[in-house]
């Protein structure tokens, strides 16, 4: 590619694989940890932490024009467009206080 | 339009040398990196699969002839509608415009020599090859019966027939448009040639940016649904299965945030042809062309946010549905837009009632009628009397087939001339339309009485008073299929027996237009330099 030298250095690609591994471990090891209602926040926060490090350096983005980074985002916003329409649904079920099938007939 | 003395001279005067006569051995095909070479490979491969599955279609339409099951069994019926409905979605609809027409016309448009990544355009055929060989031995090894929509837990766990395979190969075909949006996106951004602004691109290339955007954003999530799909009917993972402790309508929730913005992919592409066909039939700038341009974007974000009305009785929240209801009215809008102002084109155009005539015709009628039906649709309490009747199915055949189908047919004729270099008998162009315009409402009309009177889709036994208007639907199919098999009929033969193509047949606005037919391999002798709006077509004389 041309714009190589833009690109992350052997030493950076070491250095993210060995983050993402010790990120890893980390997932392990907090699973035998009971935090409590901080047990899925903890995991989530890793995996995102990893997802994002994965994104900015073995995928370039970092390096990568305003375009790419507008792609990019708009894939995250969708994703939480995503979240929120689903999670909407979720948290509101139960409003109606009756269960579906008397709502129904 | 009339061929004049003149523009037979000029296409006789142009090279000699075009992307068709560049090369002949099948390596020259396999290996192209032609833009224009791969969406001739993509027209014969889609044209298989829309073969194939009309063959499903017309099985299905047999057995309905009769209120008892008699042709097949209760689960051949499921196989085969199932399998109509897959191949018709993930292997014809999605790349029909798209790879076909789009691939061939977007470089051209925007005045580029090709795609950005040329090889990523091979690849994406490939890629969709594959997975329709997988989607075959899928069929052919005892088909699937989920129907398209894959519904979990059904899919996941209890059915017997080829699900994990059926799923791999609708993952792979969307990989394959996710390299073609991809493709689209790039090139659009980077290769328009000097003086083509965003305002000055054909509504053709923005209805493609729209749809790309939407297969960029959107495929990867159908993608990583159905491996979830694969993860639990072939390892038992709890996704879905609320015996493993999954949620069945996670999977919907999941599914329809692609398939509802996915059956805009199958939509905008023919808004696009449509806008570039009522320009050139009324001989005027589309009639406000930055809304035209606009209302498709619109559609492909706003179209990510309404995909619960397809869950209104799912258990999904009422509030949730509320909320999915209104944006859906909402989305309704620009859809609406582009109908006002392609009626608003054709206001005082000079109309050329010729082929392409017929077709924006036939095309505005029914996808005025699918849109609408949408909005009985999207009212959460009519609703729950309607979903999952043929009202739906008749609903969604209205636009996808009624609009996009149309606007593809359309489309192919209307750059069939760009496409082949050669010219079809513009009266058999105008039969067909007919056909298919009859046909199809004889076909799909009956269904909105049916799923109205409360016939179910996805059942082939039904009670006897509801024979009638099947048997009704079944004849309007085969007039339907012949006006398919006509045009596959004369535009095959015009390959070999046309007349030669002048440069411009239609005497239309746009690149595309500039070039030879069939353009060069690298479309342009030299790079055009643009210096006005699109859809410049002088004034119109008074009759
Ligand atoms: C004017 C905008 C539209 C509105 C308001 C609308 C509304 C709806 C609603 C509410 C449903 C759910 C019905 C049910 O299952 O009970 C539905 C189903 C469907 N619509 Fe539309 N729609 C619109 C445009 C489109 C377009 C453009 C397409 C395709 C190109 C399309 C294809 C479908 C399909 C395939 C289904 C049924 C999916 C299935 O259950 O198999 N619709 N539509
Ligand atoms: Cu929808």
């Amino acid at each position: 590619m041309a714009d190589d030298h833009h690109g992350p250095t052997v030493r950076i690609y070491l250095a993210v694989f060995a983050s993402l591994m010790f990120l890893t471990a980390l997932t392990v090891w907090v699973a035998f940890q009971d935090l409590g209602m901080f047990n899925d926040v903890v995991a989530l926060g890793i995996a995102c932490t990893k997802a994002t490090i994965v994104i900015l350096f073995f995928m370039h983005v970092k390096y990568a024009s305003r375009l790419t980074w507008l792609l990019a985002g708009a894939g995250i916003l969708f994703l939480l467009i995503l979240f929120a329409f689903a999670m909407a649904d979720y948290v509101s079920r139960g409003w109606l206080g009756m269960p579906m099938s008397q709502y129904l007939q | 339009m009339a061929i004049t003395e003149q523009d037979v001279q000029a296409s006789e005067d142009a090279p000699s040398v075009n992307y068709l006569n560049n090369g002949y051995g099948l390596k020259s095909w396999l290996l192209t990196k032609d833009h224009k070479r791969i969406a001739v490979l993509y027209i014969i491969s889609i044209s298989i699969f829309f073969a194939l599955g009309g063959l499903f279609a017309s099985l299905v339409r047999f057995e309905l002839m009769t209120p008892e099951g008699d042709l097949m069994s209760s689960d051949t019926y499921n196989k085969v509608f199932s399998m109509h409905g897959i191949i018709m979605v993930f292997f014809f609809l999605v790349p029909s415009i798209p790879a076909t027409i789009g691939n061939f016309l977007v470089p051209i448009m925007v005045g580029a020599k090709d795609l950005a990544f040329p090889r990523v355009n091979l690849l994406s055929w490939y890629v969709y090859v594959v997975a329709g060989i997988l989607g075959t031995i899928a069929v052919v090894g005892g088909g699937v019966d989920t129907g398209w929509t894959f519904y979990t837990p059904y899919s996941s766990t209890y059915s017997n027939s080829n699900v994990i395979l059926a799923a791999m190969a609708a993952f792979m075909a969307g990989f394959s448009s996710i390299l073609t949006g991809l493709n689209f996106v790039v090139t659009i951004h980077t290769m328009r040639a000097p003086g083509m602004t965003w305002f000055r691109l054909p509504l053709f290339v923005w209805s493609h940016y729209a749809t790309s955007l939407i297969m960029l954003l959107g495929t990867p999530v159908i993608a990583i649904t159905l491996v979830l799909l694969m993860l639990e009917r072939g390892f038992g993972f709890g996704f879905f299965d609320p015996n493993l402790g999954g949620d069945p309508v996670l999977f919907q929730h999941l599914f329809w945030f692609y398939s509802h913005p996915a059956v805009y992919i199958m939509i905008l592409p023919s808004m696009g042809v449509m806008s570039e066909m009522v320009a050139s039939v009324a001989r005027k700038r589309v009639f406000g062309y930055e809304f035209v341009a606009f209302s498709s974007v619109a559609i492909a974000i706003l179209g990510f946010l309404v995909w619960g009305h397809h869950m209104f009785v799912s258990s999904q929240s009422t509030y949730a549905g509320m909320v999915f209801s209104i944006i859906t009215f909402l989305v309704a809008v620009p859809s609406a837009i582009k109908t006002f102002n392609w009626t608003a084109t054709l206001y005082k155009g000079s109309i050329v009632y010729d082929t392409a005539m017929f077709y924006v015709y036939g095309y505005l009628g029914l996808f005025l009628v699918g849109g609408l039906t949408g909005l009985f649709l999207s009212s959460m309490g009519l609703d729950i009397h309607l979903h999952d009747t043929y009202f739906v199915v008749a609903h969604f055949h209205y636009i996808m087939v009624g609009g996009q189908v149309m606007g593809y047919l359309g489309g192919m004729h209307f750059w069939w001339p760009k496409i082949t270099g050669k010219m079809f008998p513009d009266i058999w162009g105008r039969v067909s339309a007919l056909l298919v315009f009859l046909g199809f409402n004889l076909t799909f009309f009956p269904q909105f009485i049916l799923g109205y009177m409360g016939m179910p889709r996805r059942y082939h036994v039904y009670p006897d008073e509801f024979q009638v208007l099947n048997v009704a639907s079944s004849m309007g199919a085969s007039i339907l299929a012949l006006g398919y098999l006509v045009p596959g009929a004369y535009l095959t033969w015009s390959i070999f027996k046309g007349p030669k193509a002048p440069d411009n047949p239609w005497g239309a606005k746009g690149l595309e237009w500039e070039t030879t037919s069939p353009p060069p391999t690298f479309n342009f002798e030299e790079t055009p330099v643009v210096t006005e709006e699109a859809y410049q077509y002088g004034p119109i004389e008074e009759h």
